[in-house]
């Protein structure tokens, strides 16, 4: 049983980070749609670095500094060249992906580095990724900063008339955003595959775009995504393995079939309930041009 | 410094001149990163976009244009509807799988009767099947508002799934050694898709982009459904004062979009592919996507930009031949011809004034 709850905090990891960076970005207002393509990044970045040093911790370091500077370029384009959030976003997973594929061939078929054990047989990333919920949480609800980012989501053009920084609060939120994705998608490479292969996110990044909003943008909630998301996995790969009479490609549709009705439930919950819950940010995926 | 400064109207000559600057810039910075790489960029670009036209081996590689164009250009001008709304189906490479196991299965359940009701009856099956599997991101989202653009997506992966178990499964062909994969359709002529000029390139996938391009550009320009697509994308609460049901709008611009991706992957399947194969998906989907921005959502335009991806493709098939330049070279142009091209995009929406 402890074995199984493991497993599925290893699995609930990429997306936990993936989905609190992504949180915060759009709790700032910027919908980035590139989380996938900051992901595969990492995970190419991480296992390189990783595999070069023989270092995961390393890894997950340089991991991060891709997966930021990637999100630089989303970065760039939406908030000085102003471009359409959603295109920019898709931009930015296409590019990922066919950058890692170019540049990852070599690192075909070669082993990661041994993860570093941390205590109570958890990895140090994983306590690292639960770690950061709280802090999260504490940050955008318990300080001044978390404040101001919050009110630039909601508000842009209010937060500026205020004398906020509304675009250095952007990029340092979509940063953070692809630094935490970047993290994710090493997780994917250096803990979990233990190796590269290309496109091997397969989707966690988009996931976790479906996670913030079934956490209703509350880190708490994506916590309890995220390993809703793990538990889906952990349970079709047992099924898998235990050989039940269902084609395994169905097994594997799960956890993309369970992210949509998650999806559906908590956007008819938005619908037709009694309002509660967080709503989307006021101002996210909208573009900022102050014009004095 | 400069400041922008908003325009009213987007100037003509800014929405033609940017696509083209964007394919420029593209091919500096694929040249810089191609010399990075230890390549000669001149030699590499010349191969991605000149040879497949005019180079030596050009005999063979000119009809594929036609043959990759088809089903991107069928893809986009459905696209282009639903992004001109601001609708958001990202989710054609999953519609594109789903029209084509549709249209397949037509196919395998007729073999091999020889009649002339099979082609036509598989047409409609792939069209029917991307439809359907477009208008489940259209119900969840008027049902229950759920995010088109990230049910679409996970669609893709959950029809990908369908294709391998397809190709396992059902659809295997049973005369196949127990290898996975159906019959190959080019080897049943009620089914084929053939090649309908000599040389052409040309399949009935081609007719249909050409009629889908002229439809698209009947209707947003000359139909009341253009213009609310139209005005819903611009001012979406205008756009409910005049009369447009946003519902319909969702159901219609996702529907049709995967109905014309359904039937790509139709014609694929039954011609150039001639397959299902686990890996049947070959990225059209997404890089469908591209093309109708390059091409401005207008019907002119997605034809050029997808005649300028198909060339990509090839050309970048071509450098992996002669240069031993990666596979994937293709995916990061793609990707950053994108990129460039929102970039630039800023020009027709601002002017840029020095601050003074």
């Amino acid at each position: 049983m402890i074995s199984v709850f493991i497993l599925l905090l290893g699995a609930a990891t990429p997306i936990l980070f993936a989905a609190l960076g992504e949180l915060v970005a759009e709790r700032a207002g910027v919908l980035n749609l590139g989380v996938e393509g900051m992901m595969v990044g990492g995970a190419l970045a991480g296992f390189a670095a990783a595999h070069a040093t023989g270092s995961p911790a390393l890894g997950f370091a340089v991991a991060a500094l891709a997966g930021a500077a990637l999100s630089m370029l989303f970065a760039m384009m939406t908030q000085y060249l102003l471009s359409n959030q959603v295109a920019t976003g898709l931009a930015l997973t296409l590019f990922g992906l066919g950058l890692t594929a170019m540049f990852g061939k070599p690192y075909e078929g070669v082993k990661a580095p041994a993860m570093m054990a941390g205590p109570l047989g958890l990895n140090w990333m994983i306590w690292l990724g639960l770690a950061m919920v709280p802090v999260v949480w504490w940050f955008l609800v318990r300080t001044r900063p978390g404040l101001i980012l919050r009110a630039v989501g909601e508000n842009h053009d209010a937060a500026h008339g205020l004398g906020y920084p509304v675009r250095a609060m952007r990029i340092a939120a979509l940063a953070f955003g692809g630094a935490m994705a970047g993290m994710g998608g090493a997780y994917i490479s250096i803990a979990t595959v233990l190796q590269w292969t290309e496109g091997m996110t397969a989707g966690a990044g988009w996931i976790a775009l479906a996670i913030v909003v079934f956490a209703q943008w509350n880190p708490w909630g994506v916590l309890a995504g995220a390993w809703l998301f793990g538990g889906v996995t952990v349970l079709q790969l047992r099924l898998q393995a235990a050989g039940v009479a269902v084609p395994v490609q169905f097994l594997a549709m799960a956890p993309y079939l369970a992210t949509i009705l998650v999806l559906v439930l908590i956007s008819a919950r938005q619908k037709f309930g009694r309002s509660g819950g967080g709503a989307a940010p006021g101002s996210l995926g909208r573009p900022f041009h102050a014009l004095r | 410094m400069f400041r922008l400064e908003p325009r009213a109207s987007a100037p003509l000559g800014w929405q033609i001149a940017t696509p083209i600057l964007a394919v420029l810039a593209t091919m500096f910075v694929g040249g810089l990163l191609f010399a990075a790489m230890g390549f000669d960029p001149v030699a590499a670009i010349r191969t991605i976009f000149w040879d497949p036209l005019f180079g030596p081996a050009a005999g063979y590689s000119r009809p594929q244009l036609l043959v990759k164009a088809g089903p991107l250009i069928l893809i986009a001008c459905g696209l282009a509807l639903g992004f001109r709304a601001g609708i958001w189906n990202i989710g054609a490479e999953g519609q594109y799988i789903i029209g084509a196991i549709c249209g397949a299965a037509v196919a395998l359940a007729a073999y091999p009767a020889e009649a002339f009701w099979i082609f036509p009856a598989m047409i409609l099956a792939g069209a029917l099947g991307g439809w359907a599997w477009g208008m489940i991101p259209a119900l969840l989202r008027n049902w229950f508002g759920a995010s088109e653009i990230l049910v679409s997506l996970m669609l893709v992966y959950v029809a990908q799934k369908i294709a391998a178990w397809m190709a396992f499964g059902p659809m295997k062909n049973p005369e196949g050694f127990n290898f996975p994969g159906s019959r190959n359709l080019q080897q049943y002529p009620a089914a084929a898709n053939p090649e309908l000029i000599a040389n052409s390139g040309l399949h009935w996938g081609g007719i249909a982009a050409i009629v889908a391009l002229a439809a698209t550009w009947f209707i947003m320009s000359r139909h009341v459904l253009g213009f609310q697509v139209r005005t819903a994308g611009a001012a979406p609460r205008a756009a409910r004062f005049a009369g447009v049901r946003p519902e319909r709008l969702v159901a219609l611009c996702l529907g049709v979009s995967g109905a014309l991706a359904g039937l790509a992957g139709l014609f694929e399947v039954a011609g150039p592919a001639g397959q299902i194969t686990e890996s049947f998906g070959s990225g059209y989907g997404f890089t469908a996507i591209i093309v109708a921005f390059l091409g401005r959502l207008h019907p002119l335009g997605i034809l050029l930009a997808g005649l300028l991806m198909a060339l990509t493709y090839i050309g970048g098939e071509l450098a992996q031949m002669m240069l031993n330049l990666p596979a994937a070279t293709v995916q990061v142009f793609q990707g950053m011809l994108l990129f460039f091209l929102l970039g630039f995009d800023l020009l027709t929406r601002y002017r840029i004034r020095r601050r003074t």
